[in-house]
């Protein structure tokens, strides 16, 4: 087995003894020791700061930039403005994905693409393979690249004091450059939990201060490191996509109910004939959330969604909410059963379960 | 971390026989740190009669589930009520207050791995 890669934070997680795991060949903190419900709570009701070096960073900058992630991408790239960032994807020309990804404007002729980490190479690759036609350059900054995420309701407090940038001002999905600690950070309002929050992005060597200079202002504050296994809870809740689960190269933008990101109008690019010949017919199926009605029912991602014995469709992402309290999950359902407070079953571990089909996200943070 | 008074199944479950036909069952500090936040725990019927490797039941935490098989045959005598509500028990206390069945021994307790072979097991398996 090759050896597992590494974040420049790893010291930092094996320091507060984290629990590691393989996380798509990387080793990362799944939790510390104060556990996945806590830290799921101290995202929602406090701070949480999350090590996501992992994910890829893809910088492509010259005159033929704009036209290019147009041409990848089926957001409208052209109406971001600079410091502005959007939520996107790379289709194939089926309109199924290669990833999703975010799209920060750093300039006119700029762009850095934020891409899942399991999936950097292949997007890397992706990128360079559509990018001769167009006059830019492509590079892969993320070896260089620590990605740290501060969120929660007391994000802004908590960093404030930590930069001489004012935060307020940036809106949700904008960013600008300053210092954090006097370290120069991209600052970044985003986020992956449906809390307010902050992803701080700076070089690789200098993670390791941003991330201790946080956790030393937040830890009065309530702040807790957090891992990958809340931030799965967390993100599963706002019924955000993770690549693997609810997308993939099987599964088409539009049946992953992510049409908002598609702009058929705005020009020709990779999977547009096919979203359109979607949009023409009614999808099969449709990605909804469900809970289900038992206490001791949990689905889990892949069981089947079945009909009078009979497989038709299956989970994506399932797990007890800490947040609802409740056990939800998302599934791919044939459309005629895809009805708000309809009834689906679920194979759990060779019982049919009753579940009932409810409006998403399940959480939404009071603004 | 492994308490001597206990038998242990590679699939990270404890028993205590107690020296009179009955035994109780539970799983190991171990186990539970791996499942991380246990949230249900589902048990056998009172009565029911389970061979040895059978599963008994399952536990659920927040990223996972795992199957649950008793180390020695025997019939249900009880069951710890108390984590319906407090399933909790099992992480904060898995060799007390976390134990999940009582069973009448129907058989010996072959098989099994003394403290010092599940704690090699256990060093094995995390390094």
């Amino acid at each position: 087995m090759p050896e597992l890669m590494k974040t420049p934070l790893n010291a930092a997680h094996r320091a507060l003894n984290a629990k590691m795991v393989d996380f798509g060949g990387w080793d990362m903190p799944v939790q510390y020791p104060a556990g996945i419900l806590a830290e799921h709570e101290a995202v929602r009701t406090r701070a949480g700061l999350f090590d996501v070096s992992h994910m890829g960073e893809i910088r492509v900058k010259g005159p033929g930039a704009l036209a290019l992630v147009e041409h990848l991408t089926p957001n409208a790239v052209s109406q971001l403005a600079i410091g502005q960032i959007h939520y996107t994807a790379f289709l194939y020309e089926n309109g199924t994905f290669v990833d999703d990804l975010l799209v920060y404007r750093e300039g006119e002729e700029e762009f850095l693409l934020v891409v899942n980490a399991g999936n950097c190479d292949k997007d890397f690759a992706w990128v360079q393979t559509h990018a001769p036609a167009f006059d830019c350059t492509v590079v892969n900054e993320s070896p260089a690249t620590g990605q740290i995420a501060l969120q929660g309701p007391r994000s802004l407090a908590i960093l404030q004091p930590l930069t001489q940038t004012p935060l307020e001002p940036i809106g949700y999905y904008w960013f600008t450059h300053g210092e954090v600690a006097g370290i120069k950070c991209l600052i970044s309002r985003t986020g992956y939990t449906g809390e307010d929050g902050f992803e701080l992005y700076c070089a690789a060597a200098d993670a390791p201060r941003v991330w201790d200079t946080v956790m030393a202002a937040g830890t009065p504050q309530g702040l807790l490191p957090a891992g990958l296994g809340c931030r799965n809870t967390l993100r599963l809740e706002c019924k955000m996509a993770l690549y693997g689960h609810e997308i993939d190269d099987t599964i088409q933008a539009l049946e992953a109910g992510l049409g908002w990101i598609v702009k058929l109008d705005k020009g020709p690019f990779i999977g547009r004939d096919a979203l359109l010949a979607a949009k023409a017919a009614p999808a099969a199926r449709k990605l909804v959330g469900f809970k289900t009605l038992e206490k001791r029912d949990i689905a889990r991602d892949h069981m089947p969604v079945v009909k009078d014995g009979a497989p038709v469709g299956f989970v994506t992402s399932g797990a007890p909410s800490p947040t609802c309290g409740i056990n939800l999950g998302l599934a791919y359902v044939p459309t005629d059963q895809a009805v708000l407070g309809g009834r689906i079953q679920i194979e759990i571990r060779g019982r049919a379960v009753e579940a009932e089909i409810i409006r998403t996200p399940f959480y939404k943070r009071a603004k | 971390m492994f308490p001597a008074d206990l038998l242990y199944t590679k699939d990270h479950e404890w028993i205590r026989a107690a020296g009179d036909g009955t035994a109780v069952v539970g799983i190991t500090h171990y186990a539970q740190e791996a499942l991380g936040d246990v949230v249900f725990v589902d048990l056998p019927e009172v009565g029911a009669t389970i061979g040895q490797g059978e599963e008994f039941g399952t536990v659920e935490s927040v990223k996972t589930v795992s199957e649950l098989n008793l180390p020695a045959a025997g019939e249900v005598l009880a069951v710890n009520e108390t984590l319906a509500d407090h399933p909790e028990a099992v992480n904060e206390d898995p060799y007390g207050a976390g134990w999940m069945v009582k069973v009448r021994l129907s058989g010996g307790l072959d098989g099994l791995l003394d403290p010092t072979a599940y704690a090699a097991l256990v060093s094995a398996e995390s390094h």
